[in-house]
């Protein structure tokens, strides 16, 4: 059982028409994902023949829910349109909304953010700035490389997409339950703790790799929630050790201030729970095969 | 993006919170006009990015343009914790009768924003959360709603603002809120907020810190930014997320995530190879076109301290092949410039057909890598060599 995506899962595109949207609505249908349509005001009511399936243009999330029975949104909104685009999903009460965009304000973010807690977080958003989730042989919403692993007992959850695709890469003899980029922005919707909890509810998940990096508090919460509350094996790693103070290295949350945010402090609250962390992305995967082959 | 402390107060001008007169001056002779067009005692202050600066020398009070003019001489290419003074603000003096704090920023942590806010204020506010953490409110504010006039007297009465002070100061704070939202701040600070001798709320000296996601909804393209390195500029220029270092290896890698932990693993290599260590940061992007490897490849060769190049690129949505043709048309287009050893680790999608690509273009600098830990070793090696 794949976590919050699996083959039930009907996808509609915020912003398919655009280049970037077309581009990856093409690749997720062509991995098999179920793509039921897009939205664009300005397109709607247009049909688009992407991968010799006809996809109608809806006018807003809405519409198009009650018309295609949607449950999953992936937003390839420009930065400057994405907080109305989330806010929209939101409003519309979409299950589970996928933010790509990178570039986004923060100060959007965050009021997308507080307007979801608002109405009662009837949405899981994904993202922004992030790869979006793949449920390996069922469904693929975002921009991992679908043929990138199989199916297997796995669990991973990320801040980065890369280093994911690495893990998924390397690992893909084992394969995955479900893999999630959860974003390298300093706000974003789904957290490291929130796929922690859906991955120990999993049957089908055994063990679960956790990817952090610099910048924020998130892998030192994960590592208290799994003290408490995952009894599931966890293997974690952390990018960032020799990134300089105060400098922004790539995603606009990894940043280290003063002591705060730093990838060995990160380290530690991990080891001080007993979870092991890999020095390099190929010593962590040597670490979850050791952790498989002993299941 | 931090802000100097005189671009924090020209935004708190606009959006008219309370500030005292203050100009910038590069020279001497320039500290002396702007002290004779702002009249009586000035304060003369270096405009660098550290705290501590009074301690260091670099704010200094002058009763006249003759000694604000001798006090600039001082003060400018004075090195302030590794920052030498290069532009002053000659700021009106004023009449202190109390200091306060009072911030709002980003809280990441908890995914809202927040305000703190101190009738005690005038020292570092970690010192002050520290030592007097009751005296310091932390009020969190909804990113939706925002602050209001009912919550900025919250704010202030939390702050314990004297009950006469309560409405001057939440005027102040709602429009500190207002730089907050208006100019896409992550922080706001004002440290310290005074009352002076005749009962007026000022915002003394502030810190404040842009959101660069959000410069293309502001005018910010002639705001004075940090010097950048120049390979750091021409990176720019070429649209690269570029960071320079201080190491031998160049990195090129594509994703935030995969090329910090590039720098990493280079670094542990550089351990046992005499210490060589990651001479940048670069990113080409997920989809690490051609050109962008090329324009990043150059960027790398000039800078004079790299001695060995460690290309590390997963072909997720591009795939290896694609990357490895990417990599011979960077190496045709630079040509001679292509002075320095190239180790290359390329993984993912169409793997072999990418190694074959680079296998048989043949180039005498590039060697392939196996693995990225592999790779890094090998560059280390190179670097120390």
């Amino acid at each position: 059982m794949a976590i919050f995506l699996n083959s039930d899962s009907k996808i509609i595109v915020q912003g398919m028409t655009g280049a970037e949207g077309m581009k990856h609505t093409q690749r997720m249908l062509a991995g098999g994902s179920n793509i039921v349509g897009g939205v664009n005001p300005r397109k709607a009511g247009e049909t688009v023949e992407v991968e010799g399936k006809s996809l109608p243009v809806f006018g807003t999330v809405a519409e198009a829910m009650s018309a295609t029975g949607a449950n999953v949104s992936v937003i390839f909104v420009p930065p400057a349109f994405a907080r109305q685009a989330i806010v929209e999903a939101i409003d519309a009460e979409i299950p589970l909304a996928v933010a790509i965009t990178e570039g986004i304000p923060v100060h959007d973010s965050a009021s997308a953010w507080a307007y979801n807690v608002e109405k009662g977080l009837k949405t899981r958003l994904i993202g922004p700035n992030c790869p979006g989730i793949i449920s390996p042989g069922e469904s693929n919403a975002g921009i991992t490389p679908w043929n990138i692993t199989g199916k297997g007992p796995i669990g991973l959850v990320s801040k980065s997409g890369t280093l994911t695709y690495q893990m998924m890469f390397e690992l893909r003899d084992i394969g995955f339950t479900t893999g999630i980029g959860i974003g390298g922005d300093p706000v974003i919707g789904t957290t490291h703790i929130d796929a922690l909890e859906a991955f120990e509810n999993d049957p089908e998940t055994k063990a679960i790799v956790l990817i952090g990096e610099i910048g924020g508090d998130s892998e030192e919460k994960a590592a208290e929630y799994i003290s408490k509350h995952v009894t599931k094996p966890v293997v974690a790693y952390v990018a960032g050790f020799t990134a300089p103070e105060g400098k922004t290295m790539g995603h606009a949350g990894a940043i280290v201030s003063g002591s705060a945010g730093t990838a060995q402090g990160k380290k530690e609250a991990f080891e001080a729970v007993g979870v092991k962390v890999g020095k390099t992305p190929s010593e962590t995967a040597t670490l979850m095969r050791d952790i498989i082959a002993n299941l | 993006m931090d802000l100097f402390e005189y671009q924090a107060r020209d935004l708190f001008e606009k959006h008219g919170v309370p500030v005292l007169q203050g100009r910038i001056a590069d020279t001497p002779e320039e500290a002396e006009a702007a002290a004779t067009a702002i009249g009586g005692t000035v304060v003369v202050k270096a405009q660098v990015k550290t705290g501590g600066r009074g301690k260091a020398g670099g704010v200094k009070v002058a009763h006249s343009p003759a000694e604000a003019r001798q006090k600039a001489e001082e003060i400018l290419g004075l090195d302030i914790k590794g920052h030498v003074v290069k532009r002053l603000m000659i700021a009106e003096g004023a009449k202190i009768a109390q200091e306060f704090y009072f911030s709002v920023l980003l809280d990441r942590s908890n995914r809202t924003f927040l305000s703190l806010c101190s009738v005690e204020g005038g020292m570092e506010i970690e010192q002050l959360a520290v030592e007097r953490p009751d005296a310091l409110a932390k009020i969190p504010v909804s990113a939706v709603t925002g602050i209001d006039k009912a919550m900025a007297m919250e704010i202030a009465k939390a702050g314990r603002f004297p009950e006469e002070l309560i409405d001057s100061v939440s005027d102040v704070i709602l429009k500190l809120y207002e730089v907050f939202v208006k100019e896409d701040a992550t922080l706001v600070e004002v440290n310290p907020l005074v009352l002076t001798e005749d009962g007026q709320i000022l915002a003394l000296d502030g810190k404040i810190t842009l959101d660069e996601n959000a410069d293309f909804r502001h005018e910010r393209d002639d705001m004075e930014r940090d010097a950048l390195d120049p390979l750091e500029t021409k990176a720019k220029a070429m649209d690269l997320n570029y960071v320079k270092l201080d190491g031998e290896v160049g990195i090129i890698g594509n994703g935030a995530g995969l090329v910090m932990s590039t720098l990493d693993v280079v670094a542990y290599a550089g351990e046992a190879n005499g210490g060589v260590k990651p001479a940048n940061f670069l990113d080409i992007g997920g989809g690490a076109s051609a050109e962008v490897m090329a324009a990043g490849l150059d960027v790398i060769l000039n800078d004079p301290q790299v001695k060995s190049v460690f290309v590390n690129v997963f072909g997720g949505i591009t795939a290896c092949d694609a990357v490895a043709n990417g990599i011979v048309g960077a190496l045709n287009t630079l040509g001679a410039r292509a002075s320095k050893p190239l180790v290359v680790r390329l993984d993912g999608n169409n793997v072999e057909e990418g190694r074959t690509i680079l296998k048989e273009f043949n180039h005498p600098l590039v060697a392939l890598a196996d693995t990225m830990d592999g790779g890094a070793n090998t560059a280390a090696e190179l670097a120390n060599g």
